[in-house]
């Protein structure tokens, strides 16, 4: 077991708290970036989804784990961003800038969706992001004159600074640098009085306002970076797939998303990371399942029996999710042979004053 | 200039009048506590202070600054803190991650600025920091800095929730109910803690609080209720003497 002796203020303000993390990051750093050269092209490839989903599932997790609203409506943003980066790049703009504006127009659509969020709570903002995700898909199908419609578009690969990353390693290095810039900014957010408001508007709404948390602005604001992000990996995914259309950003797409927030964990930001790999590897697995499956088992429905199971057992079993599970196991090492089966429950909270609606 | 005041405050919720035109002015730098039964109409006044709810007729006033249309965290903004009787703590965060919520009136920084954190981002966080180990030092919250809020006993949330409050630098603090399900160790904590505030922070407290003994204690002034109208008005003692308070908490004699 690690004791921390702090001596100084800063010390809580740094991002590795120990030297043991620094070692063991470092570490993933590196094997992440000798990946391309040593798991072969499929692998990497698999590793530039796990990227891309990260990306997406830190945004939501910004959104669901830390300031509390509900969305499911993020693959809405997640197309904005995907159709800004494909209709600017068939008009020659390069890609340090459309990058930006799917950022931006994506925040600001993720502004606007988080207008309503100011009104409504719990169910009938879900029903309200759901809403905003079907309307999105309607208007790429129908707007033909821009989007093509239900024919979709295709994308070129990009040209960065003269380069073309047509090749897998220099397109997954693009992924994991924007993932890990992702990471920093949202880690640096929640270390800072931003983050801290999330935070606040999460636990409570009506104490938060108490402490001079302007509801409206921090909430719109969290919607708003939720959606860059989203629109980052939108921009990303466009160019990983090379063709993009309405019905790849459904409902379906949305749930997915939030499934990647609670399966890793809701609440840690380790918790996106994690829960976007488990969304791209248990696919494989189950492909490669079927092989020793009777072939009336291994129809096409297993993928959605296995993922719904596995959502229903970690809700279930596990509402802390991958993340959640880890850190139990990493105690329960720690204080061998001491660990009790109540440490991670959440005490039951006292009577809570009168809310207000 | 009056520092604090109340003018015909007044708001009802349907049939139901659960403040009827009260109207009170609190001096700079005293203890001024408004007593009374259960169900008078005390937290409402609060939460018509704090602008949580709209009320129906009446005005505030903070510094000759009327209050009236401002949104809860615009007042919070003036300097005005709270406690609530049943504890609103951020459960899932640390103690000093409470308390630093409480700096949220006093960060300099922008988005942008946090989103790299900038060595001023550092700088203010670090002086942020200083601030609230003020209000732990003042408290005596230190062993409790890294616990989360969950975990701890009602007794110890209780003085979280004031070192919150406190953590804004109000100039204003209001505390509803700081007793209540406190023990009388507990209660008599609290009690240096709320002369302290007022002596050595300077801080003009408005609360709420049933404890006699404690009011007693503390109070400069005291504003009884009973049935959302106000019935007397004095020091503790006068008040205690004050033959309608007596009557609205025991009763017509037969």
């Amino acid at each position: 077991m690690r004791f921390l002796f702090k001596t100084g203020y800063a010390q809580d303000l740094r991002l590795f708290k120990h030297g043991g993390q620094v070692f063991w990051y470092g570490l993933l750093m590196v094997l992440l970036l000798a990946a391309p050269y040593a798991i072969g092209e499929y692998l990497t490839s698999q590793l530039q989804f796990i990227c891309i989903y990260s990306i997406v599932g830190l945004g939501l997790m910004l959104l669901v784990g830390f300031t509390g609203q509900i969305s499911l409506g993020h693959a809405a943003f997640l197309a904005i961003g995907a159709y800004t980066e494909a209709l600017m790049q068939a008009r020659g703009v390069p890609f340090f800038v459309s990058l930006p504006c799917a950022a931006l127009l994506s925040a600001a659509m993720g502004w606007v969706l988080g207008l309503p969020a100011l009104r409504l709570k719990g169910i009938y903002l879900a029903i309200a992001t759901l809403a905003f995700n079907v309307i999105v898909e309607e208007i790429l199908a129908r707007w033909e004159s821009l989007t093509n419609g239900n024919s979709g578009l295709n994308l070129k690969p990009i040209e960065l600074f003269g380069m073309k990353l047509d090749g897998d390693a220099g397109f997954y290095y693009l992924c994991l640098g924007l993932a890990m810039l992702s990471i920093l900014a949202v880690l640096n957010l929640l270390r800072s009085p931003t983050g801290r408001a999330f935070v606040a508007i999460r636990d409570s709404e009506i104490s938060a306002s108490c402490m001079g948390v302007n509801l409206a602005n921090y909430k719109t604001m969290s919607f708003a970076l939720s959606a860059a992000l989203a629109g980052i990996a939108g921009a990303l995914y466009a160019h990983k797939v090379t063709f993009i259309s309405p019905e790849q950003f459904t409902l379906l797409q949305s749930i997915e998303l939030v499934t990647i927030v609670i399966l890793g964990g809701v609440g840690f930001v380790h918790g996106a990371v994690l829960g976007a790999a488990f969304l791209i590897v248990l696919p494989q697995l189950i492909s490669l399942a079927k092989d020793y499956l009777p072939a009336d088992v291994a129809g096409t429905g297993l993928q959605s029996v296995v993922f719904g199971l596995v959502l229903i057992v970690i809700i279930i079993f596990e509402p802390l999710g991958l993340y959640g599970r880890w850190l139990k196991l990493r105690t329960w090492f720690e204080l061998f042979p001491f660990y009790r089966r109540g440490m991670f429950r959440r005490q039951k909270s006292y009577m809570k004053s009168e809310r207000l609606r | 200039m009056s520092f604090f005041q109340v003018k015909d405050l007044g708001i009802r919720f349907g049939g139901v009048v659960a403040v009827d035109r009260v109207s009170f002015e609190v001096k700079r730098g005293e203890c001024y506590t408004i007593i009374g039964p259960n169900g008078a109409g005390k937290t409402t006044i609060f939460n018509l202070i704090g602008l949580l709810y709209p009320a129906t007729s009446g005005k505030i006033f903070f510094q000759d600054k009327e209050l009236t249309g401002l949104s809860p965290h615009q007042v919070a903004d003036l300097g005005i803190a709270r406690t609530f009787q049943n504890i609103e703590l951020f459960e899932h965060a640390t103690v000093l991650q409470n308390l630093l919520i409480g700096r949220h009136r006093h960060r300099r920084t922008a988005l942008w600025q946090e989103l790299l954190f900038t060595p001023a981002v550092r700088r203010a966080e670090l002086a942020q920091r200083e601030a609230v180990e003020k209000v732990i030092d003042f408290l005596d919250l230190a062993k409790y800095r890294d616990s989360l809020v969950a975990g701890l006993p009602y007794g110890v949330r209780k003085v979280v929730e004031l070192g919150r409050a406190l953590a804004t630098e109000p100039r204003l603090l209001l505390l509803d109910e700081p007793s209540s399900g406190l023990n009388p160790e507990e209660t008599d904590d609290m009690a240096f803690w709320i002369e302290d505030i007022k002596r050595q922070l300077g801080v003009t407290v408005l609360m709420v609080e049933h404890d006699m003994n404690l009011v007693s204690r503390v109070s400069d002034r005291v504003l009884a209720l009973n049935m959302g109208t106000v019935i007397a008005e004095g020091t503790p003692a006068e008040v205690q003497a004050n033959p309608a308070v007596i009557e609205a908490y025991l009763g017509k004699a037969a």
